[in-house]
């Protein structure tokens, strides 16, 4: 797919591809095989933090802001507006935390987030629904003003404060994280056995009820009513509707502008809520280029997911699972994914070859992986810089692979002008 | 390219006019609900540079040209090559390592390098534009990606080669040496400073894109893939051949960016790099419509403002980056008074052909309404 | 009976006896039905009077008036660029009329916006579906109207309902995607009654149908008259007008001519009035058919996207010097797809196109255009025209590496514009200079120019797909005329056409192409649209393969 207006003669998928719906006692079985994969990796690398639970609460923790910008992502193409501007908005939102944040309290700063990113979609909304601009170049123009707004309201609001400076703000109150006290425990002694696939499992189970954000819960809920709200009621069928066939949706008395404008501002705010996230849970302090991308991942993770908010999720994961590896085991642990990488390569690149006869591409895999795999076994830590890289390149590489068989809202990237249709 | 008439030449130069006029009442209705001083803060911005600063505002928009250009070149096809910031970095980089060693006397060094910073922004450029073409990921993602990859890849690659700078805790690569360092041209009198030499770069770069793409065939095959890729499929063009090629050769123009800053003043890369040039790139092609002109007074436009920003804090007790607040909303009202008069022009011709189509012939049958 | 439906304007020409004059005439209808409710219909279910609506330069409407009784099937009747559209629309409320005033059952209604018209009982069936393709049946025919029945099983249980009480057939969790032309059709027509319309507009219904479909449809119709809903009609077709509507209104030229009863009129007085000129007859010309084969199709096998059917299952045809060969065929059965094929912008799975002797299987598009391969695509304004690039750029555009456009690798404009200055000239390109956008002009004269292009270039073979669609009649006539011109000057000519008329009157050959598979060879002097239909549609138990 595209997002923007070339297709590059990419083979098309013309026919309804096969739905990737897993139910979610698959979801589950999923779930397991990662399990399984991550603890062979650590045995035989004895990278331990592969997927300690500490590890594991860091990747949930930087999921939630890749998976927040991502539903906001969704949001707005579902009703045909391509949003590249999640970064921007992210960025509003954390300058926003950072600064009601400090003034009147952290749960007064997941609000200033919202407005934060929410201001960033009213300009973007008028620009595109309004005005009929080019959804790419507001988003792009979007990106560069709202970095430059986060600068200049740094600068100006946080220097002078106590603890501040001019990029950034002084240090922000906590939110509250919810743990299951027993269960964590005893999870985490299981954990330290180091038994295989049994203490890796503690580990994951482990993650998942220790340290819980009250943000992440948050979000966890707006996935829920996100999924509910678009598919279940009239409201999503008529957003809906707009980024399928808006010129059928208007026919049919559909306010098209008014459903795609209010489809930016939901997106700005989720975005903005994930750009909170950043500032008040994972880093407790507005920071100038904290957001580091994490717009575009969760752009990213949408596209993985197929525009639907379970395969989101399961992209965010994984995004921020590669985000929070980088940043905690930092050398050794990609060092581990190298390994993992080099067998994922050449398993692709042989079944190319064999099965789909694709022989360039097969070898061009296997070339690659082998030399990923030379680069596992020559060396011993990743230095610090190449680990940084980690998130991006595996969202290209997930990109890759994933790309073909997806399907967009049929009428994303449009520009809609009222009366069309006709 | 249409015929030069009065409507076309007021329609060119209404959408920047309206626009300024619109951002300048923006930003100030911006400044005052911030509770900056309105009226210090364009007094400074707006009051006549110095010869010294006249010289950092040509030198600034030099850079900032070659940036928007390579950017340019890309919106000119409807490809979004936002990798331009790691582009260039990955290039600067390669041209001041290879530089530095001097393998090549003076003047040789000097073209020597801006070929392999041509070549490696290029290679750069071509993992995006592959990754496009052959698993359609799209470019503007796939930029955004490589530029943080850039980003990490040129600090190892830096801490490689490091060499520890003078009287300071940065690094940098080895420093080119005197023989292919250039002095700079005193085009403006008055001015203690010059201005880079490699102007001339800008202004051959500029020269050539307008060639290339009003004059030549690929130009022609260029815009038309950028106006409608069904019909340039439809007339022969090989788009994925055209993908290709155009970001790599927007890759290799963004490798020039670095050029003048190397050669004419830090005379080495290093971490105290000036880094943000390819969005900057972007903004200034938005800003000047693609075109080769109107890139130029784009580029002029956004140096005078960093320029004279620089004194606000002194002057109006503003810091200097709210000039980020007064380019961005320029350039948002730019981009919607674009639209909004490219529509206008587009049915006012309408009805002007409709209306003498109707005049020559009194019996013509009704038009078919809107055919767009 | 094969519908004269393609005429040339020429000068006005009432035939005495039949009218009581222009404007709002003599309405004859037939005695409407006793209604189920068994109440009388003191008012007529729509009557428009006065309308008139103006654009910038052109007046659509001028002073329409009629009235519509209620349970009757109403045709309105019109060449292209009468005015018909703009009425319809005013109809539904996309568009207010300058002057005039709708009454409907007595009422006079103010029509806003479409949600207006619903609320008045007005249904509009679009000759373009407005279907989202990625929802399911259910979700397009609840859109907009959730609060009837919400979204979930009461809705089901009504479209069903519906469904079985009209035969319409339609399940409602099944994807538009997959589904075919007369089943969406069928959808539109329940989106409109799951409104509760009471008065059906159907613009262009047949266009897409095949004539099974047609009739098909026309049970449909005449199921909903019995209802006691009322119909109007919109149509360029007299022959099926005159089958199924109990009264017609003929427009021409933005007003109304007459109102009139079927059973009183025949074919050609209603074309008479529509263009009010006397009609054409059908042209025999003398064969130029040659020996010389300039463009072989060998076995062109095309592979659906996964495991589905092929797309083109083994097509072979021959085309000689100075022979036209038409096929016909309801669309989407491989027609777009083979004209890509040949044409180098989509590899076959397997199979080979020859020129001449030449293989040009491999080749690409630009490589086969130059070899003297005209093409007007379908889709003229996303296949052949820069919308917003001027006329002469566009003249180029297709043939960006030949001369007079080219010298080298430099584009010559100069030699492009003097170029586009002749070619407005003899192709009669109505616009006052080469430098306007191409979208400025209409659908006719960007057609002629598309047209004057591609036969600039001494082509050897023109491949030609729906020609005349959209284009006004003078217009067609002229590219007709252009083709016939080339088939005597030798050109090999591929032609694919929805418009019957067309085809029986420009091919020496016609081939029917349904399933990406060629199922009958046909003789147009001698063929019937029955016979063609029945091969579109697989229907007919012996298909003809003479080959």
């Amino acid at each position: 797919m595209s997002v923007t207006g070339l297709d590059a003669g990419v083979e098309k998928v013309t026919a309804t591809p096969r739905r990737l719906r897993l139910s979610p006692l698959q979801w589950v079985g999923v779930g397991l095989g990662a399990v399984l994969v991550l603890s062979i990796l650590r045995v035989v690398t004895g990278a331990n933090d592969v997927d300690s639970s500490g590890l594991l609460i860091a990747a949930f923790g930087l999921a939630v802001p890749i998976a927040l910008a991502g539903l906001g992502g969704l949001w707005s193409e579902r009703a045909g507006v391509v949003n590249i501007g999640l970064e921007g908005m992210m960025i509003l939102g954390t300058w926003g935390a950072g600064f009601l944040g400090y003034h009147l309290g952290p749960w007064w700063g997941l609000v200033g987030a919202v407005i934060g990113g929410a201001v960033g979609g009213l300009i973007h909304a008028i620009a595109t629904v309004t005005f009929g601009v080019d959804h790419i170049v507001s988003g792009v123009a979007l990106n560069i003003v709202a970095l430059g707004f986060a600068k200049y309201l740094s600068v100006r609001f946080f220097s002078t404060l106590p603890g501040g400076g001019p990029t950034q703000s002084p240090p922000l109150e906590e939110l509250p994280t919810i743990s299951i006290p027993g269960l964590s425990d005893a999870l985490g002694e299981l954990e330290q056995k180091h038994i295989f696939f049994i203490s890796d499992l503690a580990g994951v189970l482990r993650a998942f009820c220790t340290n819980v954000s009250v943000v992440t819960i948050l979000a966890v809920l707006l996935f829920i009513a996100t999924a509910y709200i678009l598919w279940r009621s009239t409201f999503g069928l008529r957003l809906r509707s707009v980024g399928e066939s808006p010129v059928a949706a208007e026919s049919l008395g559909v306010n098209v502008l008014r459903y795609k404008f209010l489809a930016v501002l939901v997106s700005g705010g989720l975005a903005g809520l994930g750009g909170g996230f950043l500032a008040l849970v994972a880093a407790n302090v507005f920071r100038d280029g904290q957001t580091g991308g994490r717009g575009y991942i969760g752009l990213a993770a949408m596209i993985f997911g197929n525009w639907r908010p379970g395969g989101l999720m399961a992209g965010s994961v994984l995004f921020g699972y590669t985000d929070a590896a980088q940043l905690r085991g930092g050398g050794t642990t990609v060092h581990a994914f190298l390994l993992l990488l080099a067998v994922l390569l050449i398993g692709i690149g042989i079944w190319q070859i064999v099965r789909k006869g694709r022989v360039v591409q097969g070898v061009i895999a296997l070339v690659v992986g082998v030399i990923v795999g030379a680069w596992y076994a020559l060396t011993d830590i990743v230095p610090p810089e190449l680990s940084s890289t980690l998130p991006y390149v595996t969202t290209l590489l997930v990109l890759a692979f994933a790309s073909q068989r997806l399907r967009m809202p049929a009428a994303d990237g449009q520009i809609y002008r009222k009366g069309e249709g006709h | 390219m249409s015929t030069f008439s009065p409507r076309k030449l007021l329609l060119a130069v209404a959408a920047p006019v309206l626009a300024l006029v619109v951002a300048f009442l923006v930003t100030s209705a911006i400044l005052l609900l911030l509770g900056d001083p309105v009226v210090e803060v364009w007094q400074t911005i707006l009051s006549w540079p110095k010869p010294r600063q006249l010289v950092q505002i040509v030198n600034g928009a030099t850079v900032y040209y070659l940036s928007a250009v390579a950017v340019a070149v890309g919106f000119r096809m409807n490809l979004f090559n936002i990798g331009v910031d790691g582009q260039y970095r990955v290039a600067v980089f390669a041209g001041a390592a290879f530089a530095g060693q001097a393998w090549f006397p003076g003047p040789l060094n000097v073209l020597l390098t801006i070929v392999v910073a041509m070549v490696a922004g290029g290679l750069w450029a071509s993992i995006a534009a592959y990754l496009k073409v052959r698993r359609g990921i799209s470019e503007v993602i796939s930029t955004i990606m490589l530029n943080a990859i850039a980003t990490g890849v040129v600090q190892w690659l830096l801490l490689k080669v490091a060499v520890k700078q003078q009287g300071s805790n940065s690094i940098s690569t080895k420093p080119i040496p005197e023989s292919s360092q250039l002095d700079g041209l005193g085009l403006i009198p008055g001015a203690t400073n010059k201005v880079y030499t490699l102007i001339l770069l800008a202004v051959l770069v500029g020269a050539l894109y307008w060639f290339v793409i009003n004059k030549t065939r690929f130009g022609f095959d260029l815009r038309a893939t950028g106006r409608s890729e069904s019909a340039a499929v439809a007339s022969g063009v090989k788009v994925p051949r055209m993908v290709v090629t155009t970001m790599i050769a927007s890759g290799a123009l963004a490798g020039l960016i670095g050029m003048p800053l190397l050669f004419g003043q830090d005379h080495s890369y290093g971490t105290t790099f000036q880094a943000g040039l390819g969005f900057a790139g972007i903004g200034i092609a938005l800003l000047g419509r693609n075109h080769p002109l109107g890139i130029a007074a784009a580029a002029l436009l956004w140096s005078f403002l960093d320029v004279q920003s620089n004194a606000l804090q002194i002057r109006a007790g503003v810091a200097s980056e709210v000039v980020f607040i007064i380019q961005g909303v320029i350039l948002f009202a730019v981009v919607i008074a674009y639209e909004l008069i490219r529509r206008a022009d587009v049915r006012l011709e309408q009805q002007r052909v409709a209306r003498e189509l109707a005049a020559t012939r009194s019996d013509a049958s009704t038009p078919e309404g809107a055919t767009a | 009976m094969v519908g004269r439906d393609v005429l040339r304007p020429g000068p006005t020409n009432h035939p005495p006896g039949l009218l009581s004059g222009p404007g709002r005439g003599v309405v004859a209808i037939t005695a409407a039905p006793a209604r189920p409710d068994g109440t009388s219909d003191a008012h007529p279910a729509v009557q428009l009077e006065g309308i008139t609506k103006r654009f910038p330069g052109v007046v659509a409407n001028k002073d329409i008036g009629f009235s519509v009784a209620r349970g009757t099937v109403h045709a309105i009747v019109g060449e292209n660029g009468a005015g018909k559209s703009t009425l319809m629309k005013i109809l539904y409320g996309v568009q207010r009329p300058d002057e005039g005033s709708i009454s409907i059952d007595g009422r006079v209604v103010d029509l806003h916006s479409p949600a207006d018209a619903i609320a008045a009982g007005i249904g509009m069936v679009f000759q373009h579906f407005q279907l989202a393709d990625n929802f399911t049946v259910l979700e397009n025919v609840v859109l907009g109207a959730e609060k009837l029945h919400g979204i979930g099983d009461a809705a089901r249980r009504e479209i069903t309902r519906i469904s079985d009480e009209y035969g319409l057939d339609v399940d409602p969790d099944a994807l538009v995607d997959d589904l075919g032309v007369g089943a969406r059709q069928r959808i539109e027509i329940l989106k409109v009654l799951y409104r509760g319309a009471k008065i059906i507009i159907l613009d262009e219904p047949t266009a897409v149908l095949v004539p099974q479909e047609v009739d098909e449809l026309f049970d449909n119709l005449r199921e909903l008259k019995s209802e006691g809903l009322t119909v109007l009609f919109i149509s360029h077709k007299l022959d099926e007008v005159l089958s199924v509507a109990d009264s017609i209104t003929v427009i021409r030229r933005g007003t109304t001519v007459d109102t009139v009863d079927p059973s009183s009129v025949n074919a050609r007085q209603l074309a008479e009035l529509m263009v009010g000129a006397e009609l054409p007859t059908p042209q025999t010309e003398e064969s130029t058919v040659t020996d010389r084969v300039v463009l072989r199709i060998e076995d062109i096998v095309l592979a659906g996207a996964g495991a589905g059917r092929n797309v083109l299952d083994g097509i072979s045809l021959t085309i000689h010097a100075g022979e036209v060969l038409g096929i016909a065929g309801v669309e989407g059965n491989g027609q777009a797809e083979l004209v890509e094929v040949i044409m180098g912008m989509r590899e076959p799975t397997s199979g080979l196109v020859f020129l001449g002797d030449t293989d040009i299987s491999d080749w690409r598009t630009r490589e086969i255009r130059e070899a003297g391969v005209a093409y007007i695509p379908e889709d003229r304004q996303r296949h052949a025209l820069l919308l917003e690039a001027p006329l002469w750029e566009n003249r180029i555009l297709g043939h960006q590496t030949e001369e007079p456009n080219v010298r080298g690798f430099i584009i010559n404009s100069a030699g492009a514009k003097a170029d586009t200055e002749r070619i407005v000239k003899e192709y009669d390109v109505r616009t006052p200079s080469i430098n306007v956008k191409a979208g400025s002009l209409s659908g006719g004269n960007q057609q002629k120019l598309i047209v004057g292009r591609e036969m600039s270039h001494q082509p050897k073979v023109l491949v030609a797909a729906h020609p005349t669609r959209g284009v006004d009649v003078g217009a067609q006539s002229s590219i007709w005329d252009i083709i016939r011109q080339a088939r005597r000057d030798g050109l090999a000519v591929l032609l694919i056409s929805a418009d019957l008329e067309e085809l029986i009157g420009l091919s020496d050959t016609i081939e029917v192409i349904l399933r990406g598979r060629l199922t009958g060879t046909f003789d147009p002097d001698t063929v019937t649209a029955e016979d063609l239909g029945a091969a579109m549609t697989g229907a007919a138990a012996n298909p003809e393969e003479t080959r």
